[in-house]
């Protein structure tokens, strides 16, 4: 891999996306790429917007990724994906997680809900790859496990090796978890490379 | 392969750092960006940590370790520095015995504060030598090192840190503690008792040293040269330098991580080899005006902001004029906004909703009640500083002397009343002033991530300890009328607030219920929309909960996210909300 690779991650607070871009670091380390991650914490779990930007490649230095540079998205919520679509390279691809949270804006009517968030992002020529990662993550176990589902179909686009992130995710992972985060990165992982 | 490298945060790294050192003792209160710093320390069976009840009592308590003989830090938000102010700048005089680290954690952007002050002045204004890590690796090294110099000139040594580089993470070849002797104790009140007569002879040494710390300066590994084309010279410091490298890769670089005393030598050396000097710092121009009162000529806040955090896209168009391409959502798509709101369950959301139904001033605090400021609860009037709920309304209460009926509500959470509550409490009564002081007792510190602290009964290293009560202490200082409600119990909550208005003298409510993040597993019956009986007045949606939802016309309850607090069942009109089993 020659270029440093860009990846952000968007979605609402208490999805699980601090520790998907956690594993995603972990994994570039060990493959052996300089990394740089960045996030806001604090405001994580009030329901609002949350973002992270992953970099690794082989000399990174700032943690944050300039505007219209990310080579991928992974959205774990639908309309944070419009939010966030500055920071996307022409022509990027976005894994979209298929899950509308309402905030509670649109609930009071200060605001609404875009109808067709893959639809208006096709448009301005990004690759979209919907996923069904609630469901998938059922299969797997738990709908828990949904953001170990996107992280999976992050990484089968990725150059890092399967048994890197397998690794990773021993090391990461509670015991008593470990089967069902495997089985649905499993899930993820291959759902988008058939 | 970097077997040994870790990917650390730079508050972890800052914890390791000081632990490597020989650190002993640790104070902090939690804050945004820098919490995780004393949670780090608190990890190591070697360290003495402690969730102090407020800043100054932290850097009192770590700097007095370090006149005691031992290495010590204590750690906070750059507002925090503001309260722990008073004892910075006398320890400054006295010196330490063994090294003694102050590390101040700023927020460019304000991603969690109330301002974005820089606090890289207080190293001038305290005269101590200060050093600003670029990221996690140099924040481990320079808190390692921070506490020799520390030693070496006798001085605290202040680490001025930022939200990036605090909560980024990179590699960080972690190393081994180094046990340090505790430095013997006498008596030595020339330097410790400050006395006019002793700190006039302490303020000369002070400056004394200053002029030695100039020559260290110059001479640190901490300032460096990249060299570029000899084009474009650019004098950074801080996470702006990571940016400013990435998006200027051919340009000299003059790299400052010791920014006080800055190196005026080799700042000239530098500026005489490139044509052109840009300064690229976040927030104020602290380099650029010492800098430019050297004779030289640069280019800084003309074209980089100094409100709000800076980031590769605005270093460049600072440096080139240009803009990144990027591709922008078509107008006529709506983007809802998604603040930070309270989360289904908060005590706080039942509390602001009877506030509301009276009518009142409010003066607030800090702390997750802060977002009921946010629409639909609108809750708030005042929010300033850390226990300025109370003597806001002191305050607003003397003002309304002339005005019977106009009256002031102070609000604040439980681990901010101990942090500064209890002197504004002290002066409702002491001053006479007409104000009800409301406590959200959640039982914990929060936002921050939910932190012990005097009242929850347990230190941060999860040691059983008393727990400080809230209504004792109204007690103590001459409250007589006390209310304790469950701020679940809408009815019971609105009698309190009503009855202590009616009174001329100044009381206290205590709104005792556990923080829905923290207390999980409970077991209440969850509310479900009854759609025959729902009128669609919306009373529901106006107290701000995201588990009810508006799809459409249809209000409904996301079962997922509904906690079960019957807040929303006793505020619908019409009985359409009901508890499921």
């Amino acid at each position: 891999m020659n270029e440093t690779k860009n990846v952000i991650m968007v979605g609402v607070g208490g999805q699980g996306i601090i520790l998907a871009s956690e594993l995603l670091s972990e994994a570039a380390l060990l493959a052996g790429y300089d990394v740089r991650k960045s996030e806001v914490h604090g405001m994580a779990q009030r329901g609002g917007s949350v973002s992270s930007h992953v970099r690794f490649g082989e000399k990174v230095l700032s943690p944050l990724i300039e505007l219209g540079q990310a080579d991928i998205m992974l959205a774990f919520e639908k309309v944070e994906s419009l939010r966030a679509c500055e920071y996307l390279k022409r022509g990027a691809t976005i894994i979209m997680n298929n899950l509308e949270i309402i905030p509670t804006t649109v609930s009071l009517g200060a605001g609404s809900y875009p109808s067709d968030v893959p639809g208006c992002l096709r448009e301005l020529g990004f690759t979209v790859i919907l996923v069904d990662a609630q469901n998938k993550a059922k299969e797997a176990g738990t709908s828990k496990a949904a953001n170990v589902v996107l992280l999976a179909s992050l990484a089968s686009l990725l150059e890092i090796d399967k048994e890197i992130w397998m690794e990773v995710i021993r090391r990461r992972v509670p015991k008593k978890f470990l089967d069902i985060n495997i089985s649905a990165f499993n899930l993820g992982y291959d759902s988008l490379k058939a | 392969m970097g077997i040994s490298r870790k990917l650390m945060t730079g508050d972890e790294a800052i914890a390791r750092g000081a632990w490597e050192a020989g650190v002993k003792v640790a104070a902090a209160y939690p804050g945004t960006p820098a919490t995780e710093i004393l949670e780090n320390l608190a990890r190591y069976d070697e360290i003495y940590a402690e969730w102090s009840p407020n800043e100054k009592v932290a850097v009192e308590v770590a700097g007095n370790a370090a006149i005691a003989g031992v290495r010590a830090i204590a750690s906070m938000k750059h507002v925090g520095l503001n309260v722990a102010a008073d004892p910075l700048m006398t320890l400054s005089y006295t010196g330490i015995g063994r090294g003694f680290v102050i590390v101040s954690a700023d927020d460019p952007g304000m991603h969690s504060s109330q301002n974005e002050q820089d606090n890289r002045y207080y190293a001038q204004f305290a005269k101590i030598p200060m050093l600003e890590p670029a990221n996690s690796q140099e924040a481990l090294e320079m808190v390692r090192d921070a506490f020799t110099l520390s030693e070496e000139y006798d001085t605290p040594v202040l680490i001025r840190v930022t939200t990036r580089v605090c909560h980024g993470k990179s590699p960080v070849t972690p190393g081994e503690r180094i046990e340090q002797e505790t430095k013997a104790f006498s008596r030595n009140t020339a330097k410790y008792v400050m006395i006019p007569g002793h700190a006039r002879k302490r303020h000369v040494v002070v400056e004394e040293r200053t002029l030695r710390l100039r020559e260290l300066s110059e001479k640190s590994p901490y300032n460096r040269i990249i060299k570029g084309t000899g084009e474009t010279g650019i004098i950074t410091s801080g996470v702006a330098s990571q940016y400013a490298m990435e998006v200027a890769p051919e340009a000299d670089f003059l790299l400052l991580g010791m920014t006080n005393p800055i190196p005026s030598e080799l700042i000239r050396k530098f500026a005489a080899t490139v044509r052109k000097v840009y300064i690229i710092e976040e927030l104020e121009p602290y380099l650029e005006d010492q800098i430019r009162a050297l004779g030289i000529e640069c280019i800084g806040k003309k074209v980089f902001p100094r409100c709000g955090e800076l980031s590769p896209e605005i270093i460049r168009r600072g440096l080139t004029g240009k803009t990144p391409e990027t591709v922008a959502i078509p107008k006529d798509i709506p983007i809802p906004a998604r603040p930070p709101v309270l989360c289904p369950g908060c005590p706080h959301r039942g509390f602001f909703h009877i506030i509301n139904k009276n009518k009142l001033f409010v003066t607030g605090d800090i702390g997750c009640y802060t977002l009921s400021v946010l629409p639909p609860l609108t809750s708030m009037d005042t929010c300033i500083c850390m226990g300025a709920s109370i003597t806001g309304a002191i305050g607003f209460s003397k003002a309304f002397r002339d005005q019977p009926g106009k009256k002031a509500v102070a609000v604040l959470g439980d681990s901010t009343f101990l942090h500064s509550g209890l002197t504004g409490l002290m002066d409702t009564v002491y001053n006479k002033a007409n104000v009800v002081t409301c406590v959200l007792d959640n039982r914990t510190t929060a936002m921050t991530g939910h932190q012990e602290h005097p009242g929850t009964g347990f230190t941060v290293k999860g040691e059983p300890t008393y727990s400080v009560k809230i209504a004792d202490v109204a007690r103590a200082l001459g409250i007589q009328h006390i209310y304790e409600v469950d701020p679940y119990n809408l009815a019971e909550t609105d009698a309190a607030v009503k009855s202590s208005l009616a009174l001329d003298v100044p009381a206290v409510i205590v709104a005792k219920r556990a923080c829905a993040l923290k207390c999980k597993n409970v077991d209440f019956a969850l509310s479900v929309v009854d759609q025959d009986q729902c009128k669609k007045c919306n009373a529901c949606l106006k107290i701000g909960c995201p588990a009810i939802v508006k799809k459409g016309d249809v209000i409904m309850v996301d079962k997922g996210m509904c906690y079960g607090c019957g807040i929303c069942r006793q505020v619908c009109p019409f009985g359409a909300l009901i508890a499921v089993e």
